[in-house]
């Protein structure tokens, strides 16, 4: 069992459905990213999603672009990533995931790639621009790295939904709503029936992201998945603290913790 | 190519999941209609009654005279209903689209020549349409925003990004993610995701086709070299397809350099760019340190793209094709020299072949033969032209 999948297992055993809040590296500076690492850890969260800044995130919504060009113009590179998750590993062993698109990693490298993540301890990534047919040129890497690729489903997966269910690996990244990341009033989606084919396929854990951003909406739907992900949310908090994001950033986890109490 | 899409390594496609049954839809669709003679009827005549097909293969007497070495052809693409190759590629994907049952085209546009196309054959074929350009796109090139409002469709400005042609390809995938069911993304260049690449070549292979036909017709020969400007790359594979296998005939891409490929301002994705993904796509980018695609620049908004078709990037590898740079300098002066020479305004983008032909025609014997693909008329390009070369116009 990967340590993601066992930081669901833990969860469960404390009936918790586990929290996965997202931030930008390097936004506002990655001293500070740091510090929000470890506050969102304290505060409870289960695994900490850290996204990989790239000129063009095109499966993201406004918030996180602007969070990836206010990183990039720092000069936030991979590298420095790395060295950033090197120190976090010094003090936290929470699951960690990069969020990153699929040129970031063939830039680095596929192979020193995947060995800088096993080095660091970096346990899954998420590309959201690199379906189940285009994996096996990263796969291979991954698992020999023990790295988990994360697959995602969409509300228009449908009967693909089994095969890509079939070799997922850590969680189950599972898209809310149509469209980019980004907070919505309301999620349109028929999430009933959507999870009962992820359900009757799936055997590692789900989790629930794109559009979640008040505790009250992880409340109502807690229900479908173990766990829920939250970005633009964070993101937005952290464009309006800036350095000074850490309290905020705490007392939003809290209200999340509470809402995800079964 | 393979099945899934890959010429060589190149192709593919990386996308998000949310739009992979929608490609998967789209790739039967195509493979279906492609090859049913109804669909193929219908759109051989909106070929010859709508576009004004075939177009001419021009024989250009005077640039050939003044230039003292091969004989030069255009193709006049530019006599095209909407004055340029696009309308090809787009005649055939409305009508797709329609066949599909969609309501709504999309699509990005660079110099506008694609929007317009897309406008044009979602007015003829009753669907709405959207078109995404960027906004200094749509600052350099206000006369067409105002051509496809007048064709009714809606043009957002991209304000992301370089706000040029890369940004205007994320909007309109983003888009296309948010309402997949009821959207067709129509794409103007033999990119993105596969089938795209392979569809949109298809549809425009007909100007290679045609090239063959008329200069068997007056040459009883093949040509031995044609050029065409490349961005994305569509008027340049559709060109160079047919003669693919005609490996005596040499292929020529034309990059847009900008302000030289050694400065930092230009668009030369083969001269100076590594393999990627992006778009949909492995090919070749323009990348900065990190794997970032790089902000680009040429004068000509079409072909101001940080990417490359994944054929053109195996045929530069499999060295079937060439590519070369022409700089905005080089393509002015063309512009400007095959309005005088033959009466003829050339796009800008065009221009950029033109320019490559005019170095390599005069090293040439008498007896060669080049075809320059003409992908587009100038009209719209005569007021930036002005404004780089300092004159004002009062319009």
């Amino acid at each position: 069992m990967s340590n993601i999948q066992k930081a669901f297992e833990k969860k469960k055993q404390e009936g918790q459905k586990a929290f996965i809040p997202f931030v930008t590296a390097g936004d506002p500076n990655l001293e500070a990213t740091e510090k929000f690492i470890y506050a969102l850890e304290k505060a409870g969260s289960t695994i900490i999603e850290i996204g990989i800044p790239f000129s063009d995130p095109i499966a993201d919504g406004p918030v996180i672009q602007k969070a990836n060009i206010r990183a990039l113009e720092k000069g936030i590179t991979i590298d420095k990533v790395f060295d950033m998750v090197a120190k976090v590993r010094k003090l936290t062993k929470v699951p960690l995931v990069f969020l990153l698109y699929a040129n970031t990693v063939y830039y680095y490298g596929i192979e020193k790639f995947f060995k800088k993540c096993k080095e660091v301890e970096v346990d899954g990534i998420i590309v959201p621009d690199l379906p189940f047919e285009e994996k096996e040129e990263f796969n291979a890497y991954a698992t020999e790295c023990e790295v988990d690729i994360i697959s995602l489903v969409a509300p228009t997966s449908k009967e693909r939904i089994k095969e890509i269910t079939k070799d997922a690996r850590g969680f189950l990244y599972c898209v809310s709503s149509m469209g980019v990341t980004g907070t919505r009033n309301s999620i349109q989606t028929d999430l009933k029936s959507m999870f009962e084919t992820i359900n009757e396929y799936c055997k590692i854990p789900t989790a629930l992201g794109f559009g979640i951003s008040y505790a009250d909406q992880a409340k109502d739907l807690k229900k479908y998945a173990d766990g829920v992900i939250v970005g633009s949310a964070i993101v937005k908090l952290i464009e309006e603290h800036g350095e000074e994001a850490e309290m905020p950033l705490t007392q939003f986890a809290q209200e999340m913790m509470t809402a995800l109490q079964d | 190519m393979d099945n899934t899409g890959r010429y060589g390594v190149f192709g593919g496609q990386y996308i998000p999941e949310t739009l992979m049954n929608a490609i998967h839809e789209l790739d039967e669709a195509y493979k279906y209609y492609k090859n049913n003679e109804a669909f193929k009827e219908e759109l051989k005549v909106l070929f010859e009654e709508y576009t004004g097909r075939p177009s001419l293969l021009y024989f250009a007497k005077k640039m050939t005279e003044d230039l003292g070495g091969a004989k030069i052809y255009l193709k006049r693409e530019d006599l095209n209903h909407t004055g340029s190759h696009k309308i090809n590629n787009v005649l055939g994907q409305v009508l797709l689209a329609k066949k599909m049952g969609k309501k709504r085209v999309i699509a990005e546009t660079g110099a506008g020549q694609h929007g317009v196309a897309t406008a044009t054959a979602a007015a003829l074929m009753g669907l709405t349409c959207e078109v995404f350009m960027g906004e200094e796109d749509t600052v350099r090139q206000a006369l067409n925003v105002f051509r496809m409002e007048l064709l009714g469709a809606k043009v957002t400005a991209v304000k992301t990004g370089t706000r040029t042609l890369k940004d205007a390809v994320n909007a309109a995938m983003q888009e296309w993610t948010r309402r997949v069911d009821d959207t067709f993304y129509c794409i103007g260049s033999v990119m993105g995701p596969h089938p795209y690449p392979e569809m949109v070549r298809d549809f425009q292979s007909i100007i290679g086709k045609e090239v063959k036909m008329q200069m068997l017709q007056k040459e009883g020969k093949l040509p031995d070299t044609l050029i065409a400007c490349v961005g994305g790359g569509s008027n340049a594979m559709g060109l160079f397809y047919d003669f693919i296998k005609d490996e005596e005939v040499e292929l020529i891409g034309v990059e847009a350099a900008g302000e030289g490929i050694d400065t930092e301002n230009h668009a030369a994705t083969i001269s100076k760019g590594e393999i990627g993904i992006f778009h949909g796509m492995k090919s070749y980018f323009l990348q900065a340190e990190g794997g970032s695609i790089a902000p680009v620049y040429s004068i000509s908004a079409g072909l101001d793209y940080p990417g490359i078709g994944p054929e053109h990037a195996y045929l530069h590898d499999t060295k079937r094709a060439y590519y070369v740079p022409a700089t905005d300098k080089e393509a002015v002066a063309a512009f400007e020299y095959l309005s005088k020479i033959e009466g003829i305004i050339p796009a800008i983008e065009s221009s950029h072949a033109v320019a490559y032909a005019i170095k390599i025609a005069t090293q040439m014997s008498k007896e060669k033969i080049i075809v320059i693909n003409l992908s587009g008329r100038g009209d719209k390009d005569v007021a930036s032209i002005a404004r780089y070369k300092g004159v004002e116009l009062n319009e």
